[in-house]
């Protein structure tokens, strides 16, 4: 196991490296001089672009700057926004509402994809199972923004059941419906992952000993089944996460949420090149974390992984 | 041997050799794609995203087929988002243009970025893929990790970063460069996995003994034996790359408001979706049917080339 955990930390250090760098090589190649556009039209004043250009180390060469930068990283300083607030204060003030619409999403997509999932996969080929097929297809057509747009039309204005837009401290209820639609990104393909695990599973050996030794077909499900078919769908989450990010900025946009999503949203919108990059380089590093931490779980929960190779 | 020992032997006088041995001379032959075509022909849901493809290249290619109205002049702003009326079907945009109009126009934009984002995925997964499933030993260590970083990275969220860096020139290459430079290592995966299980086969060693080159081996026999996953794949991820062009259209960051797309055309009716939602809709009708029937079409190409999946069905 701890082999295991150390092979996988030193994958992710090249990884770590190359996307920032990668990122970072891409706002360097954006066209235009950001201390000359700091002037705006009144033209430029020499001393103050040099020494401006010190301050932001923009006179060094780019592999320092990017060191720099990365540095900066380590110590929790993600750059300032276009208006001059530090990107870490805006992610402090922000990160809890995302996490509630996230906790909300995700345990709708967990609940309800597992549990489709499995029954499908019980009832594999009657009518329950080729219907689920169906429709799962048609929810993974369904672009985010288009379910987003639907729900807010049909929930929020010609039903009125809830309002259209989130108020300001975006309270748990009202992220219910923004939750339901971010959900639907991932659940259908939670629910066929589901499906095809306990059919697969449902095959082996062990299962047919546990109905041998006359065990309960319910405890079958719940412990041999169920609890075996769960790991490629934890996989499956951790891969999952950059999907559930974009839903996220979609969502947040549309909903009114304020949360990191619509800083990221509004930032697109609005054009502001260097708050987009310092958002998006947040989203990589964290979707690196929680890559990293699914796979020593994966680890934990199946010993083949670590065993193996 | 020793181990022969363990074997289970048929009984000569239940089952006669002759007849264990005996070939079906008239039986039809088979390979991978003989029978993944059979399987696919009895399936309604092949014919219903055939037919659907087919006419979504049609009106791709030959918008006037379908529409005579022009998506574009002669919109009169006493139309603005105005009911549909005789002649317009379904209705006006803000701007007064027709909205069945500029969905059938705008089914080109989608079509070919779909398509060139595809094929580039395509390319650099099989290159990347098999040079490292092939190869192995550092090259596939070089290659893999090079994947992992480009597979780190959310390919709508590096495309919102390239298409904000060139602001200046957005049109449909760039946009599908910038979809798919990140949207290739799936692919590459995919593949990898496909040509490390067919590597070892037999067939592979008997051609490494009579002394065939290495890069032959993978052109002629390992390639065309690990290719199955990724057409599939390549199908689904047309319609994920129909779909990412619509979002970052939406976003703002897609082409410009002079090309005709339908996320441009989505992103213009999101502030009316109260009083005109059907300037809304209809887009994302147009834009979820064309990714449903290329998703039902992998799905039908999965299940039959790959016989687990089958199994499961």
């Amino acid at each position: 196991m701890f082999g295991y955990i150390l092979r996988r930390l030193l994958q992710a250090i090249p990884v770590f490296f190359g996307t920032t760098l990668l990122i970072y090589f891409m706002v360097f190649a954006m066209p235009g001089d950001p201390i000359v556009a700091l002037f705006g039209e009144r033209g430029v004043n020499e001393a103050v672009a040099a020494q401006l250009r010190e301050r932001y180390h923009l006179d060094q060469p780019f592999i320092v700057q990017y060191f720099i930068y990365i540095g900066g990283i380590f110590r929790g300083d993600f750059g300032v926004s276009f208006s001059g607030q530090p990107v870490s204060e805006i992610l402090a003030s922000t990160f809890p509402v995302t996490l509630r619409l996230a906790t909300i999403a995700l345990a709708i997509e967990m609940v309800i994809g597992i549990a489709i999932g499995l029954i499908s996969g019980l009832r594999k080929g009657k009518f329950f199972d080729s219907s689920t097929l169906v429709v799962s297809l048609v929810i993974i057509s369904l672009p985010i923004f288009v379910i987003a747009f639907v729900a807010q039309l049909v929930v929020g204005i010609q039903l009125g059941w809830v309002r259209p837009t989130v108020s300001g401290g975006a309270p748990w209820n009202e992220l219910i419906l923004p939750g339901i639609v971010l959900a639907t990104v991932s659940v259908a393909y939670i629910i066929r992952l589901t499906r095809e695990s306990v059919i697969e599973t449902r095959g082996q050996d062990f299962v047919r000993t546990a109905y041998s030794k006359g065990l309960t077909s319910g405890r079958i499900v719940r412990v041999h089944i169920l609890r075996n078919s769960l790991i490629p769908v934890v996989t499956f989450l951790a891969v999952d996460f950059g999907v559930l990010m974009v839903g996220a900025t979609v969502t947040e946009g549309i909903f009114n949420i304020p949360g990191v999503g619509r800083t990221l949203y509004q930032a697109i919108v609005r054009g502001e090149g260097p708050t987009v990059v310092s958002f998006v380089t947040v989203m990589v590093l964290v979707y690196l974390v929680v890559n990293l931490l699914t796979d020593l779980l994966y680890a934990a929960l199946d010993p083949r992984i670590r065993y193996g190779k | 041997m020793a181990s022969n020992a363990n074997h289970y032997v048929a009984p000569l006088d239940e089952t006669p050799l002759a007849e264990v041995d005996s070939v079906n001379i008239s039986a039809q032959a088979s390979n991978l794609w003989l029978d993944a075509w059979r399987d696919m022909r009895r399936r309604p849901m092949f014919y219903i995203s055939g037919a659907l493809i087919l006419l979504i290249v049609l009106v791709a290619l030959f918008p006037g087929w379908f529409t005579q109205v022009p998506p574009n002049d002669n919109c009169l702003l006493v139309n603005s988002n105005g009911a549909p009326v005789a002649g317009h079907p379904l209705g006006f945009t803000k701007q007064g243009c027709d909205v069945y109009s500029r969905i059938i126009h705008g089914t080109s934009t989608s079509l070919s970025v779909g398509i060139i984002v595809t094929l580039l995925t395509a390319g650099l997964g099989v290159l990347f893929g098999a040079f490292a499933g092939f190869y192995g030993r550092w090259l596939d260590a070089v290659l893999s990790r090079v994947g992992d970083i480009f597979f780190a990275i959310p390919y709508i969220l590096a495309a919102v970063v390239i298409m904000s860096v060139f602001s200046a020139n957005r049109n449909i290459v760039v946009l599908s460069l910038a979809i798919g430079l990140f949207a290739w290592p799936s692919t590459a995966r995919v593949l990898r996995a496909e040509i490390l299980r067919v590597k070892n086969s037999d067939f592979v060693m008997a051609s490494t003994a009579i002394g065939v080159s290495n890069f032959k081996i993978l052109m002629r026999h390992v390639l065309p034996n690990s290719i199955a996953p990724v057409i599939v794949i390549t199908t689904l991820s047309l319609a994920a790359a129909i779909v990412a062009e619509a979002t970052l259209s939406f976003l703002g960051v897609g082409l410009p408001p002079t090309f005709m797309s339908w996320g441009n055309d989505i992103n213009a009716a999101q502030s009316d979706l109260r009083n005109a939602p059907q300037t809304l809709i209809y887009p994302s009708l147009a834009l979820t049917i064309t990714a449903l029937s290329f998703i039902m079409m992998g799905e039908v190409l999965r299940d039959a080339l790959d016989p687990k999946a089958r199994a499961r069905r």
